[in-house]
């Protein structure tokens, strides 16, 4: 019973980062942007966070800072996507690598030194029931936060106004323009809540999940939320039910040997890569509901001509 | 009643583009209530003009005044204050959501989607249109589409409604029926801009009509007065020639030979295709007349190779070739317009000469793999020149085009390979009355020179003018040809709606005897 309670707490964990990277994302994409470059934004968010945090900041400084800093790397990207039109694919990617050289220096006097890690709440009578108590009431806030973003998401892009307006820029920005509605700037609101995202979450990575400093600690998380929402063909639940399946395929990982799995966990880190290809290829066969959820000018540059 | 401060007046509105004066010092007014007619070709600068008024496009001289003020700089959204509405060509709906969400956009405050769907509901029955707001857009036919732009316009009840080209995209039932909202609308005060080139529908529905040629103004008219004759030739400058049908003597074996074709659904709003016999031969023009829908993209595939079926019967000289793809019967002398220009006819992206070589490569564009960079750019400017398309040259993206202008391109491209047989479909869709008439001239041209040309087309009055012999495409079946002589609008027409449909039978072709 322990072994399964440490499985799901561990699953719900190491979801939560997931979970924070790609809602960021799947707003960026519903917008018609495909940001690439989620893994750098959240090794800048990690490093940024982790200083603070390493410098006697406060965890809530802390958390704040990274997803500032996550936010200004993606205005970096908004402004040579956006404004400069640059390819998405190749900026999106350059951005990737930007974040992966900028975190490492500033994560170079850093050492092996730990920081305060953000605790799990503690709420008396519910944190002690049994078997509930730790399942549900003995996570910390974020985790809390990161799954109250789901249906927060979901219902802000099917029943507002300005959700709808994100969807309709990512079909089309000139329809979106013609009928008065500033595409560029919705896209770069939309692309800089990603990069706070992913900040947040490369700052849950590195001041909660591990709490200690590692080269490229978010070891390629960027990558997966990048295809949980493809996985999740630009569903906020389905993004859940993937960072779940996902974080899960990492606790496995690192249970795989005490349950004697009889799979090298080689294959294991591979699942998640594999199973979003699969989803893909299955979305793509039908054809009239993959055009009502994929956003049609995903990845175009669009310029507002007069 | 000069008195009268009108609805909008226009003094001396120019617009210059480098190189051309879209609009010269154009001058026009319109009434509360007046349906009025922006009549010109392609290019004549209407599209123009009436951006300026919506306000997308600024004017660099002149005056625009609405109810009695003057509009200075304006924007779209500035304009929809005052109460004018426009309605593009290309429709600015999204297909991934509702009705009442594409709506809904267009309108302040909050997202209130039941209140809204009752209030379309509301205007739709008043003024006639069938909308459903729940429906999500992507699953609306095109006239569907128009009539919720339509009444997206009409929920802010506009004081002057634009109409730019609006029947270019309808089949005729609904041109009656759009008609019918729109006299509706005038009825309760709303004034109307209606762009359009066709003279029959412009004097159908309008008071008053000003012309355009060349960005002036050539004349003010009331179209129920002026005469079809007389409004063409306001419009294009000068008489317009009849197209000239030769005698001529067909060949004894067809040169395309359909026997029993039968063809699946092509896309989702495809029709089945059943048991097509059909045969066109050297010296003639063949047409097959009947709305889109009913065959007519199954039927195009079919023949051009874009779809294959080893077991129908599908002849080129008494060859086989219902097997071979697009490439291999293009070598073999087939050439081929299809309907939709862009992404089919052309690659939007790529240059005008690049889309030479995409068909050319069959008359040396290419050799060896390699493209003859000299003769496209020649074969492109050859092609530009003599079908007047208007473009600053071979190095032009397809899609920099209008429609039209890329269409004579198109034409013309396929033309020049001088081919042994010529499929085309909507030859003239969205091209000018001169331009037309210049392209159905050579369509025939090309026929008495010995080539065997086959047109699908949804003009009746073009397959009239152009056919030896006209066929009617109707829930996926052909009806008997009807020889030159013979074929009226009404015996079509009554073909179409399938009154009359008699389909070919064992081995007779009786109409052939009637061409020879």
């Amino acid at each position: 019973m322990d072994l399964f309670i440490a499985i799901f707490t561990g699953t719900m964990i190491a979801a939560t980062p997931l979970l924070f990277a790609a809602l960021g994302e799947l707003i960026v994409e519903k917008s018609g942007v495909l940001n690439l470059g989620i893994e750098g934004m959240m090794l800048i968010g990690a490093a940024i966070a982790f200083w603070l945090s390493f410098n006697g900041y406060s965890l809530g400084i802390a958390f704040i800072g990274g997803a500032l800093a996550g936010m200004i790397t993606a205005g970096i990207f908004a402004v040579v996507a956006l404004s400069l039109l640059a390819n998405q694919y190749a900026a999106g990617l350059a951005l990737a690598i930007f974040g992966s050289g900028v975190s490492a220096m500033i994560g170079t006097g850093f050492g092996s030194t730990p920081v305060e890690t953000l605790r799990p709440i503690d709420i008396p009578v519910l944190s002690d029931i049994w078997l509930l108590g730790p399942l549900l009431f003995k996570f910390d806030v974020l985790v809390y936060l990161a799954i109250a973003l789901v249906p927060a998401t979901a219902w802000w892009l099917n029943h507002t106004k300005s959700g709808l307006v994100l969807r309709t820029v990512g079909e089309s920005p000139q329809t979106a323009h013609a009928i008065g509605y500033n595409a560029i700037r919705i896209r770069y609101a939309a692309v800089l809540y990603g990069g706070a995202m992913a900040g947040l979450a490369g700052a849950y990575m590195s001041v909660a999940y591990t709490a200690i400093w590692v080269e490229g600690m978010t070891a390629g998380r960027g990558w997966i939320a990048l295809s949980l929402v493809v996985f999740a063909s630009w569903r906020p639940y389905r993004v859940l039910a993937g960072a779940i399946l996902f974080g899960g395929m990492t606790i496995l990982q690192l249970h795989g040997q005490i349950l004697g799995l009889p799979l090298p966990s080689e294959v294991l880190s591979a699942a998640p890569y594999i199973a979003a290809i699969v989803v893909l290829v299955m979305i793509s066969q039908n054809r009239s509901r993959m055009r009502l959820d994929v956003p049609a000018s995903l990845a175009k540059p669009f310029r507002a001509d007069g | 009643m000069q008195a009268m401060t009108r609805r909008l007046e226009l003094t001396n509105i120019t617009k210059r583009y480098p190189g051309v004066i879209a609009n010269d010092a154009i001058t026009l007014g319109v009434s509360a209530g007046e349906i009025h007619a922006i009549l010109g070709e392609n290019g004549a600068g209407k599209s123009t003009l009436m951006k300026i008024i919506y306000g997308a496009v600024a004017a660099d001289d002149g005056e625009i005044r609405f109810e009695g003020k003057p509009l200075g700089v304006h924007s779209p959204g500035h304009s929809r204050h005052l109460g004018i509405e426009m309605v593009y060509q290309h429709f600015s709906l999204f297909e991934t959501v509702s009705v009442a969400q594409n709506i809904a956009l267009c309108q302040d405050g909050r997202l209130e989607l039941t209140a809204l769907g009752d209030r379309i509901r509301q205007t739709a029955e008043r003024y006639g249109l069938v909308v459903d707001p729940d429906k999500i857009v992507f699953d609306l036919s095109v006239g569907e589409r128009q009539q919720v732009e339509i009444l997206r316009c009409l929920l802010q009840k506009p004081k002057l409604l634009i109409l730019d080209e609006p029947t270019s995209v309808l089949a005729p039932q609904a041109i009656d029926q759009l008609f019918e909202v729109l006299r509706a609308l005038a009825k309760d005060g709303c004034s109307i801009l209606y762009i359009s080139h066709k003279l029959d529908e412009v004097r159908a529905l309008c008071d008053s009509a000003t012309v355009l040629r060349n960005g002036k103004v050539t004349g003010d008219v009331d179209p129920r007065q002026a005469t079809s004759h007389e409004l063409a030739v306001m419009m294009v400058g000068s008489d317009l020639p009849m197209t000239k049908m030769p005698k001529t003597t067909v060949s004894a074996e067809p040169v395309l030979r359909v026997k029993n074709l039968s063809a699946e659904p092509f896309g989702e709003k495809g029709r089945k295709l059943s048991d097509i016999t059909l045969d066109v031969h050297a010296g003639e023009v063949v047409g097959i007349a009947g709305v889109s829908g009913n065959g007519q993209s199954e039927l195009a595939v079919c023949l051009s190779g874009e779809a294959l079926d080893p077991n129908s019967l599908i002849q080129l000289d008494g060859a086989d070739i219902g097997h071979l793809p697009p490439d291999r019967r293009r070598k073999m002398g087939l050439a081929y317009v299809p309907e939709e220009r862009l992404g089919r006819g052309a690659v939007p992206t790529h240059s005008l000469m690049q889309n030479a070589i995409l068909t050319g490569y069959v008359r040396g564009l290419a050799h060896m793999g390699l493209v003859k960079k000299a003769r496209a750019r020649a074969f492109a400017n050859a092609t530009i020149d003599r079908y007047s398309v208007k473009t600053n040259g071979a190095g032009a993206q397809a899609n920099s085009l209008s429609g039209g202008n890329l269409q004579k391109y198109i034409l013309g491209r396929e033309l020049s390979l001088e081919p042994r047989l010529l499929i085309a479909a909507q030859p003239t869709w969205g091209v000018d009355v001169g331009a037309a008439s210049f392209v159905r001239q050579k369509i025939v041209d090309l026929s008495r020179n010995g080539a065997a040309v086959l047109i699908i087309s949804e003009e009746l009055d073009e397959l009239l003018e152009i056919c030896d012999r006209i066929h009617v495409l109707s829930n996926g079946r052909l009806s008997a040809a009807i020889p030159r002589g013979e074929a009226t609008r009404e015996k079509l027409g009554l073909n179409i709606g399938g009154a009359t449909l008699h389909l070919p039978g064992s081995g007779e072709e009786p109409s052939d005897a009637a061409a020879h």
